[in-house]
Parts: structure tokens; sequence; C-alpha cells
């Protein structure tokens, strides 16, 4: 069907401009924004991963042995900004921007000089953000938080201020082309609830990035002036109050959180039922889960800040509505299982990360609901035991999500079928690290080691240890990512085919590998039964 | 990393700590979980912790047990044939009900104990604590009713984990010890000293940045913000030392500004403080050092180091 429409005459734009400057740098194409866009993030992943190495290095037994406690805590601040603004987010969009338009049957996204302009943003805001390691004062050392007085004492915050206006624009403008993309470009009978989890995640999320950027804006806008001109926002002494920062802060923070889980929801999605074989279990379920998960994020900022001192009702309502997102949270879980349940299920590399995905992230999720109860907060809040769950969601969580996606779709990006031995060996490696690396986190916290501490008491030794080898050694794997995909998109000799995947369904798998410059031109034919999702019945 | 013997102390203090947490005061090598504390509140954080924990652990098994039996029954190499449903009401509607039952029972346990912290009133005896970058001050405010005149004093990192914390040092933070207990950055020069069986509230604030004052044995942390009081309470039952640390951070030495609460018996307490009190006690070294410290700072009696 949508296979021919691909190969329509149509003058002018072909294929790729053979010019290296004129491609990339000035490119409207989805396809190759949804390359730069990965390409980016996988660098950012590999430079937050280098700032992790440090912390872990430097944790590594007590005493002090490589760095300053100001240098430590410039790379625990820039490992999470970099992490998070720029290897999880640009993931996630680079995903959106090569999948969504493949999805819907679009030629390309709503957008395009914008989506041109959202990307080229980020290299300079983060060589902007970056470059004050290199600069006398050194680098932002306040957390990722950007807590005031705190963080007012940095001479970098300007930069880092410019540096995170400029990230938002760039999520501004990404989500507005997403939304406008879905809203319009759908191709004729691709109904909204036929779309694929993973749109419906997108389309979500969107919304909230609209919602949040402009709120994290304007926090980090009262701290430039509260620095540079006189204001007194988050200054007692001037009739502000430092607490309405966090407020501020985690009302961005909260659902920036969800920004960063739910299209991984949406990618699992999709991953589980093509290698069971069968059809998510629930969609509409699915859907209605990520949109109330996406409702309660805005009205549970609070829990980030138990500890200061909030009056009893605030603390007991944000606890229970924090609660209340196990309920769907756990829907999705239940949904997976069951949509593995009864399947056909084979194991490459993308299910793997999926069914890791699954088991991990809701482990992250167990600490979340132990979180979320204010008296035993009291006790983890700020504790090694918080570090461990962050880092289940996320690493396990979103970044696992992100590489079973790439695995899953590289073929039909590159044409080539990638080593599924070597992948397989990353896929082993990344989850046993992984777990020596943050499980030992948890007894830590649970014991009272503090997080963002650059050095600890004897007594915090051993799961320190452990957990520094499991971190050299989940860092070191990635380097086996690496290598995967770069001997397939330049050296894999073994052709996809157009349906990469035995029991994948979706219009994505209707095109050729790896999926030409230009794809749907003419809006495909919908045949319900070849989407995933095309007969939805409760 | 280290012989036969010491790691199976460390797994009977892991042990011991996972089953009386009360046993040990203080954090221990391969400690797994929370400890239970030492006050009249510090069970329910631990009570909290292990019914979730339990209910967490729980629901894995059931979670994770189906996953790998499907992925065991179902695959494709054992000749499974993949089915087509996609529904199941009755299914759907018990595992959405039953996660919102067990969530009321642990937002009724929260709730309790959450409503039992907030009380701070009928203390009988009042601390100041405010956090600098990098030290706490302690100033007693009243006791028993009455109020205590000039007895207030900067705490910081003592001298043996400052050097040994230093960069690249050559100071082995093992030998960094108190009566066979490694102390090395949990250690102060001038710990609170407190009464026990006395409900102490805390009135908790900073004079910089944030800060939060944690003692794991208490159950409990509260922030420190400059421009805000904060109240807290405890009831210890038991006399020790009672060693904690900046949980907020709070620029680069953050990880080197600990908490050390001592104590004593009310008697021990009383006659500690009658010392205190008394005036012309000549400025001692460690307060003059400290720009931030105010004028009336004093510092506690050599008998109130910990020993």
């Amino acid at each position: 069907m949508a296979h021919a429409a691909t190969h329509d005459h149509h003058d002018g734009h072909h294929g790729a401009p053979s010019n290296f400057f004129v491609r990339w740098c000035m490119s409207t194409n989805h396809k190759d924004i949804g390359t730069l866009y990965l390409v980016f993030s996988l660098l950012m992943f590999f430079i937050g991963g280098s700032f992790a190495m440090v912390i872990r290095a430097e944790l590594f037994k007590p005493g002090m042995q490589l760095v300053q406690p100001y240098f430590f805590n410039e790379m625990t601040t820039l490992h999470a900004l970099v992490m998070i603004f720029g290897a999880v987010m640009p993931a996630f969009v680079g995903l959106g921007n090569w999948m969504i338009p493949l999805m819907i049957g679009a030629p390309d996204m709503a957008l395009p000089r914008m989506n041109n302009l959202s990307f080229w943003i980020l290299p300079f805001a983060f060589a902007l953000m970056l470059s004050t390691l290199f600069l006398p004062g050194g680098g932002p050392a306040g957390g990722w938080t950007m807590y005031p007085p705190l963080a007012l004492q940095t001479d970098s915050l300007a930069y880092v201020v410019f540096a995170v206006h400029l990230m938002g624009i760039s999520s501004i403008m990404g989500a507005i082309n997403i939304i406008a993309t879905i809203l319009n470009m759908r191709a004729p009978g691709m109904d909204l609830l036929k779309m694929p989890v993973f749109v419906w995640s997108w389309l979500i999320t969107a919304f909230l990035l609209i919602a949040v950027m402009p709120v994290l804006a304007g926090a980090v806008t009262m701290l430039l002036t509260d620095k540079y001109f006189g204001t007194s926002f988050f200054n007692a002494a001037g009739g502000g109050d430092p607490v309405l920062y966090q407020h501020i802060f985690w009302f961005f923070g909260h659902p920036e959180v969800y920004i960063m889980i739910l299209p991984a929801f949406g990618l699992v999605s999709e991953i589980i039922p093509t290698f069971a074989r069968k059809p998510i279990f629930g969609y509409k379920a699915m859907v209605f889960a990520i949109a109330s998960i996406a409702f309660l994020s805005f009205i549970v900022w609070a829990h980030h800040m138990f500890a200061v001192g909030l009056p009893l009702g605030a603390e007991i309502f944000f606890m229970y509505a924090t609660m209340l997102i196990a309920v769907p949270t756990g829907v999705k879980v239940f949904n997976w299982v069951s949509t593995m349940w009864g399947g056909s299920m084979t194991f490459e590399t993308p299910m793997l990360f999926a069914i890791a995905f699954v088991i991990l992230f809701t482990i992250g999720g167990f600490s979340g609901l132990m979180l979320a109860l204010v008296p035993a907060d009291f006790q983890y809040h700020d504790s090694y035991f918080v570090v461990a769950h962050f880092h289940y969601v996320l690493v396990t969580g979103a970044v696992f999500a992100i590489i079973a996606a790439t695995y899953y779709w590289l073929p039909k990006w590159t044409g080539h079928m990638y080593s599924e031995f070597w992948g397989k060996v990353h896929f082993w490696n990344s989850v046993i690290w992984v777990n020596v690396l943050f499980f030992p986190q948890h007894f830590l916290g649970l014991a009272g080691m503090p997080r963002r501490i650059p050095d600890y008491n004897v007594a915090f030794a051993n799961f320190n240890m452990i957990s520094s080898i499991g971190g050299f050694l989940f860092g070191a794997s990635q380097l086996i990512f690496l290598g995967v995909v770069i001997h397939c998109v330049f050296f894999s000799k073994k052709k996809a085919a157009d349906r990469v995947w035995e029991g994948a369904k979706g219009l994505e798998w209707t095109v050729p590998s790896p999926a030409p410059f230009h794809t749907f031109e003419v809006p495909p034919v919908i045949h319900d039964e070849e989407l995933a999702h095309g007969h939805v019945e409760d | 990393m280290t012989s036969g013997g010491i790691r199976i102390k460390a797994w009977a203090a892991a042990v011991c700590a996972l089953f009386a947490g009360a046993a040990w005061a203080n954090p221990r090598p391969g400690q797994l979980n929370m400890t239970r504390g030492v006050t009249e509140w510090s069970y329910r954080p631990y009570l909290l912790n292990n019914v979730a924990l339990g209910v967490c652990v729980a629901i894995g098994i059931l979670v994770f047990g189906a996953m790998f039996i499907a992925m065991f029954r179902f695959r494709k190499s054992r000749g499974a044939v993949a089915e087509k449903w996609t529904h199941n009401t009755m299914l759907e509607i018990v595992w959405t009900t039953i996660p919102v039952l067990i969530l009321i029972v642990l937002a009724y346990m929260a709730t309790g104990g959450l409503t039992t912290f907030a009380d701070t009133t009928g203390a009988q005896m009042t601390v100041k604590v405010t956090g600098y970058q990098w030290k706490w001050r302690y100033d007693y405010v009243d006791y028993q009713g009455k109020p205590v005149e000039h007895v207030g004093f900067m705490s910081r990192l003592d001298a043996l984990s400052d050097e040994t914390r230093e960069l690249r040092s050559g100071l082995d933070p093992k030998a960094v010890q108190e009566n066979g207990e490694n102390t090395y950055l949990l250690n102060v020069d001038h710990p609170l000293v407190v009464p026990v069986g006395v409900k102490i509230r805390f009135v908790i604030t900073a004079g910089d940045v944030i800060h939060s004052w944690w003692v794991p044995q208490l159950g409990w942390k509260m922030d420190a913000i400059p421009g805000i009081v904060n109240a807290a309470w405890t009831n210890i039952k038991e006399p020790g030392v009672y060693r904690g640390q900046c949980a907020e951070l709070c620029g680069q030495d953050h990880g080197f500004m600990p908490i050390v609460v001592k104590a004593v018996p009310k008697a021990e307490f009383e006659q500690w403080l009658a010392a205190q009190q008394k005036p012309a006690a000549a400025p001692a070294p460690a307060a003059a050092g400290s720009a931030a410290a105010p004028a009336t700072a004093q510092v506690p009696a050599a008998p109130a180091h910990q020993g």
C-alpha cells in the first residue's frame, strides 16, 4: 500500500543534498534532523557519563583522592544537566522526529524550518554551559536544581541561566512542532485512537513541555535578577522567600520527570507487542494511564520538598496525590505483562532491553512509592536512597527505553541489521552492571549517607566501592553500544527487510529500509489490520 | 579488599542492623536497612519503611513472577502461538482496586506518623539550630520553662577528620577513630548535648544558604533555611552519641559539616548546663576563629566532649 507512494515521481527534491553542510546544517528533513538529535544525544550521553565516572572514581573509597570538593559539585551538577537536557530529552525528540511522521503517514514534520532551528540551538546552549568549566570561577556547582541562595554564589550563573533559556526555547519549539504534526498531518484514516502508543505518549509529553518549560525559564530568570539586578524574589532579607524558588522549580521539575519517562512508556508499548506477536493489552487504558499520570504530575511537586517545613495539610495533600500515581503506573506495568502473556515471544536485543525496562523501572517505581510516604521520606530525603530511586527510573527506565528503541528502529534507519551478538553482549553487560551500580545505593541511603557529598565515613566504604565498580563497567559497556551503532551504520553487510521484525505492525514498516529521504509524499491508504491498534474495541 | 574475618564481622553487623535496628547507634559497614532510631517517634519511619518495602517485595514477586512464567511459557522457540485477546475487564478492575486498597492502608499509617511529628507542643526544652557554611551553631533557648542565657556554641568538623579529608592528605580515614568507632567525617569539636527523656523542640534556621539538619537516629531531617524558622521535636530514650550530616547541598564543604548529638541522663545534663551558664568563661580559640560566630559564643567545657 504505502510502499508504492514513496516511489511516486515528484520533481525537484528527491535524494538528500550531496553537500555536507547543506544536508546537515540547513536540513528541514525530519529524518536528518532526527539523526542530528540522536547523534547529539549520544555525544552528550558520553560527556555526561564521563562526569559520572569522575564522581564514582572519587567515591571509590573514603578520603579525597582525585578532585577538590568544589569540582566534585561541578561534576554532579553538570552530570545532571547534561544527562537530562542533553541526553534524554533530545533522544526522545530525535526518536519523535524520525518516527512520528512515519508512524502517522505524514511526509514530514508540520514546521520543518522551526525543526531545524530547535535542533541547532542545542549545540550552542551546551557549548555555553560546558564552557563554564574552563572559565575562571568554574562551572555551576549548586546542583541541577539551582536552589538559591546557594546558586547565587556561583559566578557562572548567567551562563547557565542563558543556556537553560536556550534549551527551553528549543524544547518548546520541538513540542509545538510535534503537536502540530500529530494533530494536523495524520494520514486520512489514522484516527487519534488508532495512533501508536508512542505517538500518543509524545502528544501528551509535548503538552507537558509547553506547560512547564516557561515556568523553568521564569524561575531561572528570577535567579538572574536576584543576582545581578538587585531583586529579592528569593532573598528573605528583602522580603522574598527561598522556598518560593523550590515551589516554582518543582512545578516545572515534576512534570519534567514525566517528560523523561512518558515517551519511554510509549516506546516500550511499541516494542513488547512486536516481539510478543500479540497486540498491546488494553490500548485505551494505556493511553488513559499516560494522560492521568501527566495530569497528576502537576499536583505533586511538593513531594520533592517534604523536608522544607511544609504545613501539615500540604504534606498530607502532596503525599496522597503522589501515592495516586502508583495506580495508573501499576496499570501500565500490568498491561505490559499481560501483553506478554499468551504471546509468542522471541528475545532480540530491543525486547531484552524492553523487558529489563519493565522490571527495573518497576523497582524504581517501588522506591518512588516508599519516598511518597512522608514520615519515611524524612529519612530518605536527600540521601542515596533518592539517588538510587531516580537512577532506576532514569537509567534503567528512560535510557534503557531509548536504547531499546535504537536497536528496534536502527535497521529501518540504516537499511542494515546490527550485530545481534554484540547487541546481546551490550544488553547483558548493561543490565548486570547497572544493578551493581545502583542497587547498593539503596543501602547507603538507608544507612544514612547523604547525596552530593564527595567523601564519606568508612562505614559506607563497601557499598560505595561496589557501586563504583558497577559504574565503571556500566560506563565501559556503553562503548559496546557505540561500536554496534557505528558498525551498523557504516559496515554492516546484512540488509534489513522492510518489515524488519516478524511481529512488527504499523506504517513505519511499510516503507523501504533504509527509509527513503522522502516518505508518504502521497498519504498512504490505511488498512486497519496493518496497524498495531487498528481494531480498538473497548 | 578486607580479610575474611572483617568481612564476617561486617555481615554480622549487617544482620544486627537488619533485625535489631536499635542495637547500633550509627552507620555500620554493610548496614542494609533504615535504623529504628532511639526516640519516641523514630520507630514510625522505620515501621513505615519496612511495611512499604514488604508490600513492594510482595507485589514485585507477583508481577515479576508472572513475567518470568510468561517468558518461559510463551516463547516462540517452544512453539507458542500468539493469542489474540487484548482485554479482560475483570482483571483490569481487580488490579486497579487492590492497589488502591493497599495505598489506603499505607496512607493511614503515614498520616498517623505525620500528625504526631507535626505536634511540637508540650516541649520542655528548646534548642535553636543554625546552619552556616560549613558548620552548625547551637543555642540553648530554654529548659524546663526557664530561659537559658548565653549558652551557645559553634560545632564544626573535628580537627583529625578535617586534616584527613584534605585532597591527597596521605592520612588514612580508617585511622580516625574514637573509642574503637570510626568517626571519619562524623565527629565534631563540640557536640550538641541534650538530656534523654525530655521533649526537645528544635527551631531550625540558617545564616547563609539552605542546609538540612539530619540525625538518622532521631528519625527525621529538617531544612535550615535563611529567613525561615522551622520547628521539629524529639524525645530521646537512650543515652548515647548520635551522628548525622548536613543533608542539603550547601557548597563545597557540604560533606564536611557533621552533626553529633550527645544524649545524657537528665542530671548529668543539668550539671553540664549549669557549668555552661557560669559567666566569664574565656573565649575559647575554637570559637574565636569563626567570623560568623556572634560575640556571645561560648564553648562548652572540656568534659562535654564525648568520651
